[in-house]
C-alpha cells in the first residue's frame, strides 16, 4: 500500500443577481417569469443605435457587497466589452469589468460546524450584464428569450482557499445570507439568483512527492446541493483518475464539466479549455465610474451588521446556542425582530423559541417576514414575560401568538379572553391537589414507591389536577405542591 | 415660383413659412419635383417619403394658419443619412444585412428634428455602415457627384451631400467618424459641420466607431449649419457620452453668426500642404489671404503627430467597429442565411452573404487589433497616439482660435479610381481623421473650384465646444465669397 494523502483545492465563482428595480443598462423592470421577450427595449435587445446607460443602484449594490466582503473598492473603474458569439447574447458582446473590478482582494468568513470560523480570500468582485436564455424547443430550431438579458449580475471570485465540498456549501450559504442582509439580492435559488462555478483539483502527496491533478471547472450549478455534491464527486473522480493514470496538471488540460443532477455525476463539456480570446476592450459607449469619497461615505451608511457578527453576538450576549443563533440570522428580518424584542425586555431564550418555533412557522404559512405579522417587538416581549412569570403556559403562548397576528389586543387581554391565564394561587391549587390525592390512593401509593411506577403515577396525578382546572393550573406550582405532599408521606 | 423657393436658406424658408408667404407643402413639393427629376441620375436617396412629408407639411401649415406656435425648422424639408434610426421606413445603413430592418424607435436627433417641426423627406445613401470615403461601398445603391456624374460624391455621407448640392433638400444630417460629413461636403461644394464629440446625442445613430462618431448638419450655408446644430445639440440621458449642458450650453448658434471675430488668430500647418493637390493648396492659401484682409493674424505651427492619425484611426475605429457590428448575426434581426447547417453557420453565412468587402476588411482589422497578444502593440498604442494628437491640438489652440487646412487633398475623384486600392482611399481622409481622434469640432466650407469646375473645401478646426466661434469664423469667409452659392447644372 502506497502512502497517499490529498487535499481538495477549490476556488469558486459566484454570480449573484442584484435586486435592482431596473436592468443594468436600460430602464426595463426586473420581473421574474414574465411572458418571453416582454421585458425588453432597444438597449437590452442590442438593436442598432441603442446605447447603454449605467444603473447607479447596481453599482451601489456592488460596492456594498464589496465592502462587506472586506474588499478594496476601486476609486476608478470602467466597463469593458467581452466578445463572444452566442444566440442569447444580443450584441455578441457582454458588458463586464475586466482589469479594474469594482472590488478586489477581500475575504469572507464562514462558520464551520466545529464552531470555528474560516477565512476565504476574495480575489475580485465585479459587475456585468446577464445574457438571455436559449430555449430548446421541439423541432430543428431553438428560441431565445431576452427578458433576462441585461439583468445586473455581481460576479464574485474567491481564491482557491476552500478545502472541502462542505466548505464550498457553507461559503455559498454565508454569501447568500450576506447579500440578503445587505438587501442587494433576493438570492432566491429557485429563481436562479445565485449560480456557482467551482474550480476543483487535488494536491496529492504520494511517496513524499506532491502532485496536482488537472483543474476542472463545473459550470452553472444553481443549488447548494448540486454545488456540494458535484465538488465531492469531482474530488473522488480526480483521485481515482490520478491513481489510475497518474495524470497531472499541465497548461491547457483544464476541463469544463457539467453536472448531471439526476445521475449525480459530472459530465464532460469541453475537453480542452481553449484559450478563449474575448478581445476585451473598454466600452466606448459608457463613461468610466469614479467612486469619490463623498459617494463612498453615502454608500457606507447603508451597511449593516453582517449575519455572522450578529450570530456570534446572539451567542455571546444573549446566551443562545449557536444553532438557534444560526436559525435566527438566516433571515435578516427575523434576526432584527428577535434582537429588538430582546431589547424590549424578556428572556432571550424564550423569545428565540417564540420567534423560531411559532413566528417563523406562521410567517412561512402567510408567506411573509416574521416582522410583518403585525406584532411589535414590545408586544412579543410582553408575551415572553408572561410565560416567564408563569401567568401562561408555553402551550398557551403559541395560541396567544397566533391570536396576536389577527388582533390589536395586548397579550394579557387575549390570555384573559381565551381563559388561558394560569392558576398559580398556591392555596387554591393545594385544595385541588388534596382532592386528587384523596380520590386516587393507588396512584399515590405508586408515586411514593420510588420504583418504576412512580414516574408514571406522578404524571397521572398531575394530569388529574390539570383536568380539574381545565388546563389552567400552573404546572410548576402543581408539581411543587404535589411533590411536597407526597414526600411528607400522607 | 418653385425655383425661388429652392434658393432660400433654411432660415429664410422657415421665416417665410412662418409669415405665411410660402406654404411648407409648396417647399416639400418643390423638393420632390427635383428628386423626381434628378435623383434617378444622382442616386442620393435610398428612400423618400413623399406622402408622409406632405402630411407633415400640411400639419405645419395648419398650425400656422391657426396661429399656433411652431418650431425653429417649421416646414423645412430635410434629409437624413440612413444610419439614423427612424420608426418610419427602413434603417438600412446602406447594408444588405439591414436592408429590411425597421427600427422600433427614433434616434434622438430625429425626435429633435420632428419637435422643431422639420419635415423629414427621405433617407440618403452612404458607404455601408458609414465605412468609406466615396459612397461606393454602399451595398444598396450608387450615388454620383452632382458636379460631375463620373465622380464620387465623397463619403460616407455622400447621399446627404449630393442631395443638398442638387437642391433635393434644404439641409441634411450626416455622421462623421473620420471625415464623413466634411469630405463629401467639400466634394459637393456645400457646408458640413462635425460637432465636438459629445455635443450631439448618438442615441439612434447606428454605431461605427463609437468613440469617434458624431452627427452633424450638411447645408448650403454656415448659418444653416448653426441653425441645425442648435436644434440637434444637447445632453441626452440615453447617451452617457453626451455632454452636460452646464459644460456645453446650447443656444441659438446662428443668432450672432454675422458678428466677425475680433483679434482672430489662425494657425496653419505648413507641413500639411505638402500632400495636397496644388489647386487645393492655392484655394486654401487664397482663403488665408481673405482672412488676412479681414484682419486675422496667421501663425505657423507644427503638429508633429498629425501624420500618425490615419494609422491610429484605422486601429481604433476598426476595433470598435468589429465589436459594434458583431450584433448583425442573422439571429435576432436582419439578413439570415437560408438553410444553415447549425447555429454557427447562421453567423458565418449570414455575415458573409450580407456584408460588403470594406466592412469585412474593417471587421477583420479590428478583430486582429483587439486579439490577445496584439492588443498592446496595436489598439493600446493607437490610444497613445490618439492622446498625442489631442496634445497637438491643445497646443495649437493655446496659440490660435482655429487651425485651417484643406478638407481633402484632392477634389472629387473618379468613380472606381480608388476602389482597388483601399490604402489610397484611406489617405483621402488624411486631413479630417485627426479631428475625430481629438474630438474637436470642424467645418468644411466651399473655398474655390479647380480647373474641372469641381468644388474645393476649406477645413476650419476649433477647440472643443467652441462651435459658435468656429461658425462665426467660417461665416467671415463665407460673407466675402460666393462659392457656397454656386450649384451644379444637372
Ligand atoms: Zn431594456
Amino acid at each position: 500500500m502506497t502512502n497517499i494523502d490529498y487535499k481538495v483545492i477549490v476556488g469558486l465563482e459566484i454570480h449573484v443577481q442584484l435586486a435592482t428595480r431596473t436592468k443594468m443598462f436600460c430602464g426595463c423592470e426586473l420581473i421574474f417569469a414574465a411572458e418571453p421577450n416582454s421585458r425588453v427595449c432597444p438597449v437590452c435587445l442590442g438593436l442598432p443605435g441603442a446605447l447603454p446607460v449605467m444603473n447607479k443602484q447596481a453599482v451601489e449594490f456592488a460596492i456594498l457587497t464589496a465592502l462587506s466582503l472586506n474588499c478594496k473598492v476601486a476609486e476608478f473603474t470602467k466597463w469593458d466589452r467581452k466578445s463572444y458569439y452566442y444566440p442569447d447574447l444580443p450584441k455578441n458582446y457582454q458588458i463586464s469589468q475586466y482589469d479594474l473590478p469594482i472590488g478586489s482582494t477581500g475575504f469572507i468568513e464562514i462558520p464551520l460546524p466545529d464552531g470555528k470560523v474560516k477565512k476565504i480570500r476574495i480575489r475580485r468582485v465585479h459587475l456585468e450584464e446577464d445574457a438571455g436564455k436559449n430555449i430548446h424547443s421541439e423541432g430543428n430550431f431553438s428560441q431565445v428569450d431576452l427578458n433576462r438579458a441585461g439583468t445586473p449580475l455581481l460576479e464574485i471570485v474567491t481564491e482557491p482557499d476552500i478545502n472541502s465540498a462542505e466548505e464550498v456549501r457553507l461559503l455559498a450559504i454565508e454569501l447568500q445570507r450576506i447579500v440578503r442582509f445587505l438587501g442587494v439580492s433576493e438570492a432566491d435559488m429557485q429563481k436562479g439568483h445565485m449560480r456557482f462555478e467551482p474550480n476543483v483539483n487535488l494536491h496529492i502527496k504520494k511517496d513524499n512527492n506532491e502532485y496536482k491533478t488537472p483543474i476542472t471547472e463545473i459550470k452553472n450549478l444553481n443549488s447548494f446541493k448540486a454545488l456540494e455534491k458535484s465538488v465531492a464527486f469531482e474530488a473522488q473522480r480526480q483521485l481515482a483518475e490520478f491513481l489510475d493514470s497518474g495524470k497531472v496538471m499541465q497548461s491547457g488540460n483544464k476541463k469544463t464539466l457539467g453536472w448531471d443532477d439526476i445521475r449525480e455525476v459530472t459530465v464532460l463539456q469541453r475537453e480542452k479549455e481553449e484559450a478563449h480570446d474575448y478581445r476585451y476592450f473598454p466600452d466606448p459607449d459608457l463613461v468610466p465610474v469614479v467612486v469619490n469619497k463623498k459617494w463612498l461615505v453615502e454608500i457606507k451608511t447603508k451597511l449593516c451588521e453582517l449575519p455572522l457578527t450578529m450570530q456570534n453576538r446572539f451567542v455571546s450576549e444573549y446566551g443562545l446556542s449557536d444553532y438557534d443563533a444560526g436559525v435566527l440570522t438566516a433571515d435578516k428580518a427575523a434576526a432584527e425582530f428577535f434582537d429588538n424584542t430582546v431589547k424590549a425586555g424578556g428572556d432571550a431564550k424564550r423569545i428565540c423559541n417564540l420567534v423560531t418555533q411559532t413566528g417563523l412557522k406562521i410567517a412561512n404559512e402567510k408567506n411573509c417576514k416574521v416582522s410583518q405579522l403585525g406584532i411589535s417587538p414590545q408586544k412579543l416581549a410582553e408575551l415572553a414575560k408572561m410565560v416567564e412569570a408563569g401567568q401562561i403556559s408555553a402551550t398557551a403562548s403559541v395560541t396567544i401568538f397566533e391570536k396576536m397576528t389577527q388582533s390589536e389586543s395586548a397579550p394579557q387581554q387575549i390570555a384573559e379572553s381565551l381563559n388561558l391565564l394560569q392558576k398559580s394561587d398556591e392555596g387554591e391549587l393545594e385544595k385541588i391537589v388534596d382532592e386528587v390525592i384523596a380520590a386516587n390512593p393507588q396512584a399515590v401509593e405508586d408515586a411514593k414507591s420510588g420504583d418504576k411506577k412512580s414516574k408514571k403515577a406522578n404524571g397521572f396525578l398531575m394530569g388529574q389536577v390539570m383536568q380539574k382546572t381545565k388546563g389552567t393550573a400552573n404546572p410548576q406550582v402543581v408539581a411543587k405542591i404535589l411533590s411536597s405532599k407526597l414526600n411528607k408521606g400522607i | 415660383m418653385s425655383k425661388d423657393i429652392l434658393k432660400l436658406t433654411c432660415r429664410e424658408l422657415r421665416d417665410s413659412i412662418a409669415k405665411g408667404e410660402i406654404k411648407s407643402s409648396e417647399a416639400v413639393s418643390a423638393v420632390f419635383e427635383r428628386i423626381e427629376k434628378y435623383d434617378g441620375q444622382i442616386g442620393a436617396y435610398l428612400n423618400t417619403y413623399k406622402n408622409d412629408a406632405l402630411g407633415k407639411a400640411k400639419e405645419v401649415d395648419g398650425k400656422i394658419s391657426k396661429g399656433k406656435s411652431i418650431g425653429v425648422l417649421a416646414g423645412v424639408p430635410i434629409a437624413v443619412k440612413d444610419v439614423l434610426c427612424t420608426t418610419f421606413g427602413t434603417t438600412t445603413c446602406g447594408s444588405k444585412i439591414l436592408e429590411n430592418f425597421h427600427s422600433p424607435y427614433n434616434a434622438t436627433v430625429i425626435e429633435k428634428l420632428l419637435a422643431a417641426d422639420a419635415v423629414i423627406i427621405g433617407k440618403t445613401n452612404l458607404d455601408e455602415f458609414a465605412m468609406g470615403s466615396s459612397t461606393e461601398n454602399s451595398g444598396l445603391k450608387k450615388t454620383v457627384n452632382p458636379w460631375d456624374k463620373s465622380r464620387v460624391p465623397g463619403g460616407s455621407s455622400g447621399g446627404s451631400a449630393a442631395a443638398v448640392a442638387a437642391k433635393m433638400c434644404f439641409a441634411a444630417l450626416g455622421s462623421d467618424t473620420g471625415g464623413s460629413i466634411r469630405q463629401p461636403a467639400s466634394f459637393c461644394g456645400i457646408t458640413g459641420l462635425k460637432p465636438t464629440y459629445g455635443r450631439v446625442s448618438r442615441y439612434g445613430l447606428v454605431a461605427y466607431g463609437s468613440s469617434l462618431d458624431q452627427i452633424g448638419p450638411l447645408t448650403a450655408s454656415v448659418g444653416d449649419c448653426a441653425l441645425l446644430l442648435s436644434v440637434i445639440a444637447g445632453h441626452d440621458e440615453r447617451d452617457s457620452t453626451s455632454v452636460d449642458e452646464k459644460m456645453a450650453p446650447v443656444y441659438d448658434f446662428s443668432a450672432e453668426i454675422d458678428e466677425p471675430l475680433k483679434n482672430l488668430k489662425i494657425a496653419v500647418v505648413p507641413q500639411l500642404f505638402e500632400g495636397a493637390d496644388s489647386e487645393v493648396v492655392n484655394a486654401v492659401k487664397g482663403a488665408i489671404d481673405i482672412y488676412k484682409k479681414l484682419g486675422a493674424e496667421i501663425i505657423e505651427i507644427k503638429m508633429p503627430h498629425f501624420e500618425y492619425a490615419i494609422a491610429a484611426y484605422y486601429l481604433i475605429a476598426t476595433a470598435e467597429a468589429s465589436s459594434n457590428l458583431a450584433r448583425y448575426d442573422g439571429v435576432h434581426y436582419g439578413h439570415r442565411t437560408k438553410n444553415p447547417a447549425d447555429y454557427i453557420e447562421v453567423y458565418t453565412k449570414s455575415r458573409n452573404e450580407a456584408f460588403g468587402q470594406e466592412v469585412k476588411r474593417r471587421i477583420m482589422l479590428g478583430t486582429y487589433a483587439l486579439s490577445s497578444g496584439y492588443y498592446d502593440a496595436y489598439y493600446l498604442k493607437a490610444l497613445k497616439v490618439r492622446n498625442l494628437i489631442r496634445g497637438d491640438f491643445t497646443a495649437a489652440f493655446q496659440k490660435a482660435d482655429c487651425v485651417i487646412m484643406p478638407t481633402s487633398p484632392t477634389t472629387a475623384f473618379k468613380i472606381g479610381e480608388k476602389t482597388a486600392d483601399p490604402l489610397q482611399m484611406y489617405l483621402s481622409d488624411v486631413y479630417t481623421i485627426a479631428v475625430n481622434l481629438a474630438g474637436v469640432p470642424a467645418i468644411s466650407i466651399p473655398c474655390g473650384f479647380d480647373k474641372n469646375n469641381l468644388p474645393i473645401g476649406l477645413q476650419i478646426i476649433a477647440s472643443a465646444f467652441q462651435e459658435e466661434k468656429l461658425l462665426r469664423i467660417a461665416r467671415m469667409f463665407e460673407s466675402q465669397t460666393d462659392f457656397h452659392k454656386r450649384r451644379p447644372e444637372l
